[in-house]
């Protein structure tokens, strides 16, 4: 739990589009906004293509800001010169979902984990392999795994090479971009107890993105979901799972099998209608309205902000003006 | 009840150039009529190379199904039947539908086409009739307007339409059993509820029994009847979903339901983890094969496979807890009057 109030990452309108033609936009991102406290874990969930792997990759600096600002400790990520550029990429990391493609096949895995290191000069010689050793461990694997190469380990243990890699150079801040979904559940379950545990160790910062909601619920102090390009509703995973207020969080919550026979018995599933729409070129107003079953007039002329309607309760509805 | 499919010690092995890897090491289950029957376990535990063998897709060689397995449908051993008979058997009587859509349907025939096929070969249709059967199909599984839909290509369809589409070509000639292997991991949840729905829903109208190979739990407890719980190609554990639910025996499948995060379990607090990884199934162990992983391990657990202790008429487990002479040990508390 975050024992202060202290903001890392401010996010501030953020935009992020691609031009997918002559007169197409993809709106990946469209007016984001949030914060996240130091040593704090905000959820981003949402169905795919609902921008959440984007929304993260742009508050890394790993593509630029259409439009917006990402405020890290104070300072504009989409503002940095080259040096001040490496300086924030020491302090921010990112986990990424495939534990086969991101890791180079040619490198042994202590290769891997010293890129940063020496890029950063953090340490030589033997300390950098101590350092490699230490990092190792901490995740979970043996000094020997050092020499290996990444063919060598089962998804989990490749998984585990990443966060090694990612917490390499000390940094504050990580964004985890599906860490989980390629594993299997026994896996997963070690690979959510060891960043809880890195978390409590070290006081880091996460980003958590993923499709599986119990496990952001789990993992999550608040949680953001996401809707073709916008938030929707953001909230302490206690309150967005207790008491959803947007439609879209409650037909996506009751989505969720529980595995126990007697719940999903007596559940009453909210069913949306067809899949989510394109966000190329998408239509003015409320996103969600066409798939919402308390649409209004207005759900399809103006477009709702986000609200704060109870304490760190926010919503971006019409229902609730 | 009615036995539509019987399955007796079906051993299924590959030869690679490091031996023989022996991924389902004599099975046996039933499969009733019209009811779906759950295959959960984590990857390699041969859950797919059973449901593939269910209908002789394992490519031989390399595979090889062992002499002496048995999988009697309609009276006829499977395992003996000729190119020939299979080709009849395939798709008119059981069908199957895939984990990814995109790779399973051929990019260059319309969907229209893909779906006449079956209907061509097995119902002896011309070629008109079966297209507007398959529009109908397409329509059955909530297609809108699938007459348009027919006519385009895997390509023109999202993945929750694909999967539909995979449906409609599997059930087209109403078969008997439908083997869905992990047909929504790859959809997302509001998907997965829509297709799950709609499996259930041709099942109660065609009287299908299904045969749902996953690991998500919660799709588990919402659709199957029964459930069989498999570990290093052995099922470990079955029963109906009340009994594997409430009343789990086997520790592995303990430390199964324990390792996903319920809705209303405390933040942050740590998920029971299983350590280790499954045993390697070029050199299985002798005795149980769970024995490396189970915190109750006993010395005859490495020695003797466990016998198949019976705890009431539809739950089985093998198990050296359940022995007259082991310790008694109790199911973990998480599992326990969690209602």
């Amino acid at each position: 739990m975050p024992n202060n109030n202290e903001i890392l990452i401010e996010v501030k309108n953020l935009k992020k589009y691609f031009q997918v033609g002559k007169h197409a936009t993809l709106k990946a991102v469209d007016d984001v906004s949030f914060f996240i406290r130091k040593g704090e874990t905000l959820g981003l969930v949402g169905e795919s293509g609902c921008g959440k792997t984007t929304c993260g990759r742009t508050v890394m600096g790993m593509y630029g800001a259409t439009d917006g600002e990402v405020l890290f400790d104070g300072i504009d990520v989409h503002k940095l010169n080259k040096k001040a550029k490496k300086d924030f990429a020491r302090r921010a990391q990112i986990i990424f979902q495939d534990p086969y493609a991101s890791l180079n096949p040619r490198m042994t895995v202590g290769d891997i984990i010293g890129e940063g290191i020496d890029i950063h000069n953090l340490y030589s010689g033997q300390e950098r392999t101590n350092r490699i050793y230490e990092l190792l461990q901490l995740v979970g694997l043996n000094k020997e795994h050092g020499s290996r190469f990444p063919h060598e380990f089962s998804g989990g243990q490749r998984q585990r090479i990443g966060i090694a890699r990612a917490l390499a150079i000390e940094p504050e801040f990580i964004v985890c971009d599906e860490p989980i979904s390629a594993l299997d559940v026994s896996i997963q379950a070690q690979v959510v107890n060891l960043l809880i545990q890195l978390q409590q160790e070290l006081g880091l910062t996460y980003l958590f993105i993923a499709h599986d909601l119990s496990m952001v619920k789990h993992i999550s102090d608040r949680v953001g979901v996401m809707y073709l390009g916008t938030m929707v509703e953001l909230a302490s995973s206690h309150d967005l799972y207790g008491k959803p207020l947007h439609p879209y969080t409650q037909a996506l919550l009751s989505a969720i099998p529980v595995p126990d026979p007697e719940v999903e018995r007596n559940k009453e599933r909210i069913k949306l209608e067809g899949e989510v729409p394109s966000p190329i070129n998408p239509k003015p107003g409320c996103r969600f309205a066409p798939r919402c079953r308390y649409a209004k007039p207005i759900c399809s002329e103006q477009t709702p902000m986000l609200k704060e309607i109870e304490k760190e309760h926010y919503v971006a509805c019409h229902l609730f003006d | 009840m009615e036995k539509i499919l019987e399955v007796k010690d079906l051993k299924v092995s590959f030869h690679t150039y490091a031996g023989e890897v022996q991924a389902v090491r004599g099975i046996s289950f039933h499969l009733n009529k019209g009811e779906t029957l759950a295959v959960v376990g984590e990857s390699g535990c041969g859950k797919t190379v059973t449901s593939k063998s269910l209908m002789r897709l394992i490519p031989e060689p390399p595979g090889e199904i062992k002499d002496g397995s048995e999988i009697l449908f309609d009276g006829k051993n499977i395992c003996t039947m000729s190119e020939k008979e299979l080709r009849e058997l395939r798709g008119s009587d059981i069908s199957m539908i895939f984990q990814d859509p995109m790779t399973s349907l051929n990019p260059t025939m319309t969907i229209g086409k893909q779906i006449s096929e079956s209907l061509i070969i097995h119902r002896g249709m011309s070629k008109t009739e079966a297209m507007t059967e398959a529009i109908k199909m397409l329509d059955l599984v909530n297609i809108p307007d699938a007459d348009k839909r027919a006519h385009q290509y895997p390509h023109e369809f999202s993945g929750g339409m694909r999967q539909r589409a995979m449906i409609a070509i599997a059930l087209a000639c109403n078969p008997k059993i439908l083997i869905a292997d992990e047909p929504t991991t790859a959809l997302d949840v509001t998907i997965q509820a829509q297709i799950m729905e709609l499996i259930a829903d041709l099942q109660q109208k065609l009287g299908t029994a299904v045969i749902l190979v996953t690991h998500d739990l919660g799709v588990v407890a919402d659709v199957a009847d029964r459930i069989q719980v498999m570990y290093a190609g052995q099922i470990i554990e079955h029963g109906t979903i009340d009994e594997i639910f409430t009343n789990p025996q086997h520790p592995y499948t303990w430390a199964l339901l324990q390792s996903v995060p319920r809705l209303g379990t405390d933040n942050k607090a740590k998920l029971y983890s299983l350590q280790g990884t499954p045993p390697d199934l070029l050199k299985p162990p002798v005795g149980c094969s769970f024995a490396a992983r189970c915190e109750y391990c006993m010395q005859i657990c490495r020695e003797e496979m466990p016998e198949v202790t019976t705890i009431s008429e539809n739950h089985e487990v093998c198990c050296w807890l359940k022995h007259s002479m082991a310790p008694k040990v109790d199911i973990p508390e998480a599992l326990r009057g969690d209602k």
